[in-house]
């Protein structure tokens, strides 16, 4: 495909990977079959929290076609599974971090914790003989509720008796109460964030294995950061040889947050491999994945915003307490703190605000990133609070809005945050343009007639994407680097191969980077090729999180293509007999300013891997670069959201009868793929606030909701045509390409919309999420 | 205990020894490495495995393979010619031009039950579609474009 006049940038692309997943030659996890391969079952526990007295694995052993049995005490002179980043509470003392082992030791602490591995020459025969494997459980009393873990009188893990990880706080206290104590009206909204259950569609798979000639593992892994995941099963657990081990994720089913993680199947079967001289693979059964993959928000909050009598915000109070579950999963503790305090001044100019944040253990699944991580439950707060302010002070929420905007940029936030640009107006401009605000009036006397109630909310939000820099971070507490690394390898013919560290799960990275490079080289996208996902063959990577692949990792791979831009013009130099300070790249050729005199990137490609005409003595041969970049700040995508629902008042049911989305992502690449992953994130956030919910039993700590027939998935009749548009926008100020970042808005600003949408419709100031039928009609009979 | 059984699958006859507990789709991803088709769940409720039976939409973990013994079977890799002329079926253009598929996941089953859909069933509104793909989950698009591509497939496929 050659280039539309104006470039590839900003043309809707139709994705180059499409063509393998439509005709079923995709290759993930479980698609690939290795020579020789066995498979493995997990026996997990069936209690919350038990005392784990005794293990008799011999009849396992025995039974046919069984190769292993291993159980917690294999894994105890291996490390535990690490978490990323240190918090630290109020008092100055580090979080609590007990030991996350592999197979659980002496304890298992949620229902579907790793008790013992089963490898067999088929996967009949590892789950057959797990069931002969008998656990001697003494059944403890689990700790489940966010809000009560503290009281609860049980400890998950003896290092923390009141299973308290940590209490951490932003921002100053004092003048916070200060500033509520002078306020003319306070909103105060006590709410639970509820617990979501990632499921991508392609369950957590993994085949590992190990060559003993040249002493080497390789991993298949559905994961969305391979070099993490290497290097923290290297360093931290396993102690192998880091450059002895090969990291594959493949094509990727989904990840949603639930795949950057380092978890312990895959770290087991790369240990067992070595053991048994065999590949392992595993898959997971979607029931397990409801058990173990790490599980999204579950906070508690208690937040109340200050008002002055013009409706100026004068100050926020945020109490949160936040479930992180039995054990740390990768990110767990930033999440709720980091990810998520620091973006509760939202649009506003709120001058002070002060967040207390809790992270509490307890027996239920790991809680870690799950799409937006922090940022949807912070916009959750600020939205309700807000849009509840407006009804309680009978002004239009629009407008108490647009009073408290933050109008001039850059701005310094009271929670740490500098927002480089916005324009916060103009989309709420374009979404009331947009959803047709003006037309409510008549939808909802029409709905009245039908006896139902129409309710219209907004929320209007701010994210921060491409988190950086990994100093700052570093100083926050990140154990791991934030930059992003990019290679490009210019092939003798022109061709171009691009390694990203970044990694695609559906986000179409092999179509937008490839609009990028060619764009900036002038050549036709076809040759232009996207590799990723392979530690063998990407030189280093962070991966794909926190929507920052374009903004960092597209940025990686401009700063490599610079260079190999500016080691063209010397080349080209030499071939024009011109001064390097004259040559000019412009459509795929270097030029010389102000002459006819030219030669195409493909003969400069040419001449670096052909050097008979080539300043030697100056300049290496070949054309092949590469960059790491470190952002110098995050990039802070926003937009306005407008919800319109319709609620049966005798049933509780709700339809979502419109939903308008105006995003400003800055730069837009691919507005094709850009609004799909709108339509996703929306989806999502819908889900969260209408449908889904992981409950645990208060009692048992069984999961409740453990399968597709219990937990209610969105699907395509429960939603409606959304009406989305990307705003002409900002331009981030501090990447070359300005772009900002589109993955997570949809789920971060939407949930808050649909309840404010709710609220509005009954005249009721809350109503729990999910706002499932039971939880509407509870709502209507209080409130009647 | 184990029987042979021929079908045909994307058109070729095949026979196999299977054993009476062995489900189709483990018959098509393992024996016969038709991995297009894919495993999402373990209560046939999210149709990633979505294959034609006798030219029908079946969720293919909850069909036993000697229940397809003597059937025409067609998976995702049946809709296409073998080797890369890069045409494909109506339906999966579709899916292509409109932005219908992320991850790629569900899609192989999402597009065999669209097929059938335009087939066997009424499909003629937004909200028929919408009710028609029911019992196949995406994570990824929040439907949107899937029900424009089965739309124009269903315009292409007349």
């Amino acid at each position: 495909m050659n280039a539309p006049k104006d470039g590839f940038i900003g043309q809707s692309v139709r994705r180059r990977e499409d063509g393998r997943f439509l005709t079923g030659r995709g290759q993930y996890t479980d698609d690939i079959v290795l020579p020789r391969q066995t498979y493995a079952y997990f026996l997990r526990s069936p209690y919350a929290h038990a005392r784990i007295k005794r293990i008799d694995t011999q009849a396992a052993a025995a039974a046919e076609g069984v190769l292993g049995v291993y159980t917690g005490e294999h894994f105890r002179a291996v490390g535990g599974l690490p978490c990323g980043w240190l918090i630290h509470s109020l008092d100055g003392t580090p979080m609590k971090e007990p030991k996350h082992p592999i197979l659980a030791d002496g304890k298992a602490r949620y229902v579907g914790d790793q008790v013992a591995l089963v490898v067999a020459e088929s996967y009949a025969q590892a789950k057959a003989a797990a069931q002969l494997i008998e656990v001697d459980y003494e059944d403890l009393t689990p700790v489940v509720d966010t809000a009560a873990a503290k009281d609860a009188g049980s400890a998950v893990h003896d290092e923390a008796p009141d299973n308290v990880c940590y209490t951490w706080g932003i921002g100053d206290k004092a003048a916070v109460d200060a500033a509520m104590d002078g306020a003319a009206h306070i909103t105060r909204l006590e709410f639970r964030n509820n617990r979501l259950i990632p499921n991508a569609i392609e369950p957590r798979a993994a085949n590992a294995s190990y060559n003993p000639a040249d002493d080497s593992y390789t991993l298949y892994v559905a994961n969305q950061n391979p070099h993490v995941e290497r290097l923290l099963m290297c360093a931290f657990v396993l102690g192998i040889p880091e450059h002895k081990v090969r990291v594959v994720a493949p094509d990727v089913g989904g990840g949603f947050g639930s795949k950057i993680f380092l978890y312990a199947e895959e770290t087991a079967l790369t240990w067992a491999s070595k053991q048994l001289g065999r590949p392992i693979k595993w898959t997971a059964e979607r029931s397990e994945s409801f058990l173990s993959d790490a599980h999204g928000r579950d906070h508690a909050t208690v937040a109340e915003l200050g008002l002055d009598a013009q409706g100026r915000f004068v100050a926020m109070r945020v109490n949160t307490t936040a479930n992180l579950g039995a054990y740390l999963s990768t990110f767990a503790s930033s999440v709720p703190t980091i990810l998520y305090a620091t973006l509760l001044a939202g649009q506003y100019t709120t001058p002070k605000i002060y967040a207390e944040v809790t992270g509490v253990f307890t027996n239920t699944a790991p809680v870690d990133a799950y799409r937006g991580a922090g940022r949807p439950e912070a916009t959750y707060v600020v939205e309700r609070l807000v849009e509840t302010a407006a009804h309680q002070l009978k002004i239009d929420p629009a407008e108490l809005r647009r009073r408290n905007f933050i109008r001039s940029f850059p701005y310094a936030t009271p929670v740490g945050l500098t927002y480089d640009t916005g324009d916060y107006e103009a989309t709420l401009a374009q979404v009331q343009e947009l959803a047709d605000v003006a037309g409510f009036a008549a939808r909802r006397a029409a709905s009245e007639a039908k006896g139902l109630k129409r309710g219209l909310g907004y929320s209007t939000y701010i994210e921060a994407c491409g988190l950086a820099p990994s100093n700052i971070a570093g100083a926050l507490g990140a154990r791991a680097g934030l930059f992003e690394a990019g290679e490009v390898r210019v092939h003798p013919t022109g061709k171009v191969t691009i390694f990203t560290g970044s990694h695609s799960h559906g986000q179409g990275h092999e179509t937008t980077f490839a609009q990028v490079v060619a764009d900036k080289l002038g050549i036709p996208l076809d040759d232009v090729d996207i590799q990723h996902g392979d530690t063998g063959k990407v030189l280093f990577g962070m991966g794909t999180y926190g929507s920052r692949s374009l903004a960092v990792g597209g940025t990686a791979i401009v700063k490599a293509v610079d260079k190999v831009i500016a080691k063209g013009k010397k080349i080209a130099a030499h071939l024009l007999e011109a001064s390097e300070g004259d040559i000019e790249f412009e459509g795929g050729e270097f030029k010389v300013a102000g002459t006819d005199k030219k030669v195409p990137f493909a003969s400069v490609a040419l001449t670096a891997y052909v050097p008979h005409n080539y300043p030697l003595d100056k300049l290496e041969p070949g054309l092949n670069e590469n960059a790491f970049y470190d952002p110098t700040n995050f990039t802070y995508p926003a937009g306005s959201y407008v919800c319109e629902v319709e609620v049966d008042p005798l049933t509780g049911v709700v339809r979502v009868d419109r939903f308008s989305a105006v995003d400003d992502f800055g730069n837009v690449v691919n507005p094709m793929i850009v609004e799909g992953q709108v339509h996703g994130g929306l989806a999502q956030g819908i889900g969260q606030a209408l449908l889904e919910h992981g409950i645990y039993d208060e009692h048992s700590g069984q999961l409740l909701t453990g399968s597709y027939m219990d937990y209610a998935m969105p699907r395509a009749d429960d939603l409606p045509t959304f009406n989305v548009k990307t705003a002409k926008g900002t331009p981030c100020t501090h990447n070359p390409l300005g772009v900002k970042g589109c993955g997570e808005a949809g789920a971060i600003g939407s949930p808050p919309a649909v309840i404010n949408a709710i609220c509005d419709a009954l005249g009721i100031s809350d109503v729990p999420m999910p706002a499932t039928p039971h939880n509407v009609w509870q709502a209507i009979q209080a409130n009647r | 205990m184990s029987q042979k059984i021929t079908l045909k699958v994307n058109g070729k006859s095949v026979t196999r020894e299977v054993a009476p507990d062995r489900l189709l789709v483990q018959l098509l991803r393992e024996d016969l490495a038709l991995t297009g088709t894919h495993v999402g769940c373990d209560t046939s409720q999210c149709g990633a495995c979505t294959v034609h039976l006798n030219g029908r939409a079946v969720k293919s973990c909850n069909v036993l393979a000697v229940q397809a013994a003597g059937a025409e079977v067609t998976t995702i890799e049946g809709l296409t010619p073998p080797t890369g002329s890069g045409e494909m079926h109506p339906m999966q253009a579709a899916f292509k031009e409109c932005h219908g598929l992320q991850c790629g996941f569900c899609t192989p089953g999402m597009v065999m039950s669209a097929i059938d859909l335009v087939q066997h069933h009424r499909c003629g509104s937004e909200a028929e579609i919408r009710e028609g793909l029911e019992g196949n989950i995406c994570r990824c698009t929040g439907y949107q474009n899937i029900v424009r591509a089965v739309q124009l497939g269903a315009q292409q496929m007349k």
